[in-house]
């Protein structure tokens, strides 16, 4: 298959970026997303030009790594997969693909195709965790848990940290991010009792940081690779307001 | 505490919600109390009379125009923000995303529609009756009786640029209340993925029912003006309209 690539060449977090127009030919149908911009920057290197700089990490699916807005959606066309599960049987042989990094003022660009996601981070050191003295190891079986309680937890813990929400969100609004990390935590008892806190503290970082306010429009969901729901903002909607006005 | 309200995303949120859920609350009465007109113009100026310048109605005019206000101002706020947080580098290429409506990428916009509609209707219809008798006179800018609601709405729908306006109006309602009646539960957090369906189904039947409603009275009133023959159809047959 061969394709023409229109991606977004930016030096640094300073310059200004451009489109630059690339080919690739050749391709098997069964190239993933990123082996085909591994065989672009081949060329790149052997022409002695500067490679396109993306993230990645696993190529699984599971370190949340992997970015790229191709052609208007996050994470690309395919359903509930991360670029680096895309293969290329999934565009048309001969195709133009525009590929842009992450946009959301939250996520600036450091170079080309890469973003700083820090912010993520942020909001996850500021209560997306559970408080717990360290001791022998306690037993497994000492609390027990509903199945239903644990898979929805799961559901929600699926969320690999890509950014995609709030990249694709119209509103710049990390919610679903945050959400998913609040729900996953307050479906079991370990995480339960640090849930207030936890909603009230991620919710402010996550305005400190300047995300925007969640309309509702359920764009995020529809582009999350790992399909986590709002259904778990609704939750955190409910876990924060009660906690305020415990308060 | 009282301060989340104004600080913090889902505290502004929360008043767009129940704001929002009171003036949907508010439709629902008034698009009732039109439906009136249509089978008794006696029925309808007793109401006229009973929401006229008492201390009741007064009170809950200032109130909910209290609650539009801050609607209003609470929504141009929040998307402000999310201008802002969206950044100054937009996408070259978007797409739609499954699933999503159209309306709720749009409030705001549905929002001033709706805004400027209700200065229209204020100036059609408050400024006409509650205002006049504000004022204690006993006739308005038309020489009408101000507690006559029924030959006013006769008046105002007999003239067909008013009844393309309120289409305009009432389909921007539509599409505004087709999002903000469910969202207004997520946003409280009164939603998971069994109740999505119904409550999208639920705004759907909400918004319908009030915008038929309201459609209803201007829609028979312009067809009577036509004809000038049927009072049965709430035509109060004053002859205001020719
Ligand atoms: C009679 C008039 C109106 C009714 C009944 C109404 C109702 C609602 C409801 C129920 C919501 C959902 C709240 C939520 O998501 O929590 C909403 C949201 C919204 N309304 Fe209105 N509204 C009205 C007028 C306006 C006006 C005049 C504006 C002005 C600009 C406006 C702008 C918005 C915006 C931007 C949202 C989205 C907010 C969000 O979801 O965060 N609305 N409205
Ligand atoms: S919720 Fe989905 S889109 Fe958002 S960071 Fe987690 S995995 Fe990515
Ligand atoms: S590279 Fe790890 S999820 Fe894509």
């Amino acid at each position: 298959m061969n394709f023409t690539l229109k991606i977004w060449r930016q030096k640094d977090a300073k310059s200004k970026g451009a489109f630059e127009t690339y080919e690739v030919k050749n391709i098997s149908a069964d190239t993933s997303f990123l082996e085909m911009l591994d065989i672009l920057n081949n060329d790149l290197v052997h022409a002695g030009k500067e490679p396109v700089a993306f993230d990645h990490d696993c190529r699984e699916g599971i370190c949340g790594m992997c970015s790229l807005h191709i052609d208007g959606h996050a994470h690309g066309p395919a359903q509930a997969v991360t670029t680096c599960q895309m293969y290329m049987r999934k565009f048309k042989d001969g195709a133009t693909i525009t590929i842009e990094p992450w946009r959301s003022a939250a996520f600036p660009v450091i170079k080309d195709l890469v973003v700083n996601r820090g912010a993520y981070d942020e909001i996850l050191q500021a209560g997306g965790f559970v408080s717990v003295r360290t001791n022998s190891v306690p037993d497994g079986n000492a609390i027990p848990i509903p199945k239903a309680d644990a898979d929805e937890s799961m559901d929600a813990a699926a969320c690999v940290g890509c950014g995609a929400c709030a990249a694709t969100c119209k509103n710049g609004s990390a919610m679903l991010f945050v959400a998913a990390r609040v729900s996953s935590l307050a479906k079991l008892p370990q995480g339960r009792v640090e849930g207030a806190r936890r909603a009230k503290a991620m919710v402010a970082k996550m305005d400190e940081l300047g995300f925007g306010n969640c309309t509702n429009t359920g764009a995020c969901q529809a582009e999350c690779p790992k399909q986590i729901s709002i259904a778990h903002i609704a939750r955190l909607n409910r876990e924060f307001l009660a906690a305020k006005l415990q308060d | 505490m009282s301060c989340f309200l104004c600080n913090s995303s889902l505290g502004k949120k929360l008043v767009m919600s129940v704001t929002g859920c009171c003036l949907v609350l508010f439709l629902l009465f008034h698009m009732s109390m039109n439906l009136v007109a249509l089978i008794s113009p006696e029925g309808y100026n007793a109401i006229c009379a009973f929401l006229g310048a008492n201390w009741y109605a007064v009170v809950a005019t200032v109130g909910l125009a209290a609650f539009v206000v801050l609607h209003f101002v609470y929504a141009l706020i929040l998307t402000i923000n999310n201008y802002r947080a969206r950044g100054t580098q937009r996408y070259a290429v978007t797409a739609n995303e499954p699933g999503v409506e159209w309306a709720s990428k749009n409030m705001l916009v549905l929002g001033v529609i709706v805004v400027l509609g209700l200065g229209l209707h204020l100036v059609h219809f408050w400024s006409k009756m509650m205002l006049v008798e504000l004022m204690g006179q006993h006739q308005n800018a038309l020489g009408l009786d101000p507690t006559n609601g029924a030959v006013l709405v006769a008046y105002t729908f007999s003239k067909w640029y008013n009844v393309v306006l309120y289409i305009v109006w009432l389909a921007a309602l539509w599409l505004h209340l087709n999002h903000g009646v469910w969202s207004m539960f997520q946003t409280v957090g009164w939603a998971n993925d069994t109740w999505y369906p119904r409550l999208k189904c639920a705004a759907k039947v909400v918004s319908t029912l009030i915008i038929l409603g309201f459609m209803a009275v201007v829609v028979a009133f312009f067809v009577c003006s036509l004809c000038g023959a049927c009072p049965a159809a709430g035509c109060a047959g004053c002859g205001a309209c020719h």
